[in-house]
């Protein structure tokens, strides 16, 4: 099943000055689709957004939307729907004139307006608040508000600027869910700048990892959680521990242990493994030879599991996160084998293969 | 023993108690003292003068005083103390809004040179300005020749009068809207256009409506000073009366002519309006400070 580009942009690359914000982006925006740009601040993606949003002119590249180039076109041009992480309401205006701004200076009629109105107001859930001041609302009615102003004069795609980066947690859960279920209902193209990989993942049908202003990876949620391509992907998305050590015989091998899956990679150049942390078991200690020793350092509960603090042999640090029963029995200090399963190996970058403490794993 | 609250009883229990409550009752005369003090010195200094111009104004009768107000001298003094403070208006709202945008939004080299410079006016003796205004269109100025071939007269006429008022009262709107716009920053403008509005939709929509109480604000500051001004004016005025004589230049040549109460009237009148315009800004301050903290 092939699903139309609502968004194409290539080659974009913005600097400021000396400063490469964005570096040689290519990426498509599948139509009906959450496409994620998901990256660290300073990753380049919110001014990605900016640019397809025409508020921030390319160094070079292009975008598309919808077979149309769009690069030199005026912002009005574009009808993009925009929402800010700090919602950027109108303070001056009522909830209802916030929403039908874009309809106003549009000159709608009047009773398109107002039609308008109280059905985004009805979708959003927030009709009786319509004569309210935005400083009368709480963040997430704020952010709600935002967003029907955004579809008021629908627009081809919703760029959303981490939308709910101003919220607590459980408000953020909350809008999170419920902007699921109305990208659902109304199936807007959508692109969501988010440096909360949970958000990402829960969301997105398609996740764009950017890296200091370089595409790291592309791809659904799985493949990014469960396939990283780079060393960056599987430690920014996801927590992982990271044991490092060097190839041998396509494992990694660090002090007397080796586990397996660096069969890509060169015989003998330093590397790292990522292990996730709900990837370690504790195993018992006549298990076989492919687990490696640990001591039991320090256990925390995290309510309906725990997380164990495990020191290998060879003094690196490994987390572990396993449910409360696989714990039983197991007292601090203890050595235990652990079983590190889906360890993802790469290579150090060049740079720090130079600092001898990292490359100390002698390669011969 | 009835009189006796429960607070004191409370601190007598803590050990040091009495000393805490001497050193409390301390406290409290010493504030009191420092307020007395504050008072005495706003009756002397504020209070005092103004009783004074409101009686010495209104013991002729209240026959001088319709007659002074209604008397050619003084009705032109007026006009044209509101002709220089309308045109200053116009000017130093218009370009010091856009000055007041250029100096926030704008990163540029001499900008904090640009910034401090805007300051000038109100660092520099009025007098100087006057002088300096003789100086470049007086007799033997450097733009003096070219006025003269067209005809215009500058100096010793209402051009010169309403420059130095304007120069005067440059810095007050730029300094009362600049902090507005920088607190307002670019996120309702970038929507706005987003929303498909326009460059002049947005300003009249979005941005004009944000800033209208510090732009108010600023109004209000230059109006009071541009209707008190009178240091520079009289410089480049030359003090022709019945031409040149604005409301202020005439309370100073009415003491001069021992017209002493026709000058009170003139000045209980610029008082009035003084109070008045201090009542807007009053007001204006605090929806301009509720603007910048929303």
């Amino acid at each position: 099943m092939r699903t139309n580009v609502a968004i194409r942009v290539e080659n974009l690359t913005k600097r400021f000055g000396g400063f490469v914000a964005v570096d040689d982006v290519t990426f498509d925006a599948a139509e009906g689709k959450i496409t994620a740009l998901l990256g660290p601040s300073g990753s380049g993606k919110s001014t990605v957004l900016r640019m397809i949003a025409g508020l921030e002119t390319p160094t070079s590249g292009r975008i598309w939307m919808e077979d149309e180039e769009t690069t030199f076109k005026s912002v009005q041009e574009r009808r993009v729907g925009f929402v800010f992480q700090h919602y950027a309401l109108f303070r001056h205006m009522t909830v209802e004139q916030n929403v039908s701004f874009g309809l106003a200076v549009r000159k709608e009629s009047k009773a398109e307006q107002t039609k308008r109105v109280d059905e985004l107001l009805k979708l959003v859930q927030l009709a009786p608040f319509k004569d309210r001041y935005p400083d009368q609302l709480s963040g997430g009615q704020r952010q709600r508000v935002a967003l029907a102003r955004a579809l008021a004069p629908r627009p081809r795609v919703l760029l959303l600027d981490e939308p709910f980066g101003a919220l607590d947690a459980r408000v953020r859960q909350d809008l999170r869910h419920w902007l699921d279920d109305l990208h659902r209902e109304l199936g807007v193209t959508s692109l969501l700048v988010t440096h909360d990989q949970d958000e990402a993942l829960e969301l997105a049908h398609e996740v764009v990892v950017m890296h200091e202003g370089a595409i790291e990876q592309m791809g659904t949620p799985t493949q990014i959680y469960n396939e990283p391509e780079t060393a960056f992907v599987a430690g920014f998305v996801g927590s992982a521990n990271v044991l490092h050590g060097h190839v041998a015989d396509g494992h990694v091998q660090f002090g007397e242990h080796r586990i397996a899956g660096a069969d890509h990679l060169e015989e003998g150049v330093a590397a790292r493994a990522f292990v996730r942390p709900h990837d370690v078991r504790l195993s018992t200690p006549e298990s076989n030879g492919s687990s490696v020793e640990a001591r039991i350092e320090r256990v925390s509960t995290l309510g309906w599991l725990s997380r164990v603090v495990l020191r290998l042999d060879d003094g690196q640090v490994l987390i572990a996160e396993l449910s409360n029963d696989e714990l039983d029995g197991l007292d601090l200090g203890s050595t235990v084998r652990v079983d590190l399963r889906r360890a993802k190996a790469f290579t150090l970058p060049e740079d720090v293969l130079e600092l001898p403490e990292l490359a100390g794993a002698p390669a011969e | 023993m009835s009189a006796v609250t429960e607070a004191p009883r409370l601190i007598d229990i803590t050990p040091g108690g009495a000393e805490a409550r001497r050193r409390d009752r301390r406290r409290k005369l010493v504030r009191g003292g420092i307020v007395a003090a504050c008072l005495a010195y706003l009756a002397v200094v504020l209070i005092g003068p103004l009783v004074g111009i409101v009686v010495s104004a209104l013991k002729p009768g209240f026959r001088t005083l319709t007659d002074t107000l209604t008397s050619q001298d003084v009705r032109h003094a007026f006009f044209l103390t509101f002709q220089i403070t309308a045109v200053t208006l116009l000017v130093t709202t218009t370009l010091g809004a856009v000055t007041a945008w250029v100096l926030v939004r704008h990163r540029f080299r001499g900008r904090r040179l640009m910034n401090a410079l805007v300051d000038l006016p109100l660092a520099m003796s009025p007098v100087t300005v006057g002088i300096a205004c003789v100086l470049l269109f007086g007799r033997g100025g450097w733009f003096m020749p070219w006025f003269s071939a067209r005809g215009i007269q500058v100096i010793f006429a209402l051009p010169s009068m309403i420059l130095v008022t304007i120069f005067i009262c440059m810095p007050f709107v730029v300094r009362s809207i600049a902090p507005v716009l920088e607190e307002l920053g670019t996120e309702e403008e970038d929507v706005a256009r987003t929303l498909g509005a326009s460059t002049v939709q947005t300003l009249f929509r979005v941005i004009l409506p944000n800033i209208r109480w510090g732009l108010f604000y600023g109004i209000a500051l230059t109006t009071a000073r541009a209707i008190g001004e009178i240091g520079a004016v009289l410089i480049v005025s030359g003090n022709l009366k019945g031409k040149t004589e604005t409301a202020t230049i005439y309370v100073l040549t009415a003491f001069e002519e021992r017209m002493d109460t026709q000058g009170y009237i003139v000045a209980l009148t610029l008082a009035a309006i003084s109070i008045v315009a201090l009542g807007v800004i009053e007001v204006m301050k605090r929806r301009k400070v509720r603007e910048v903290s929303r």
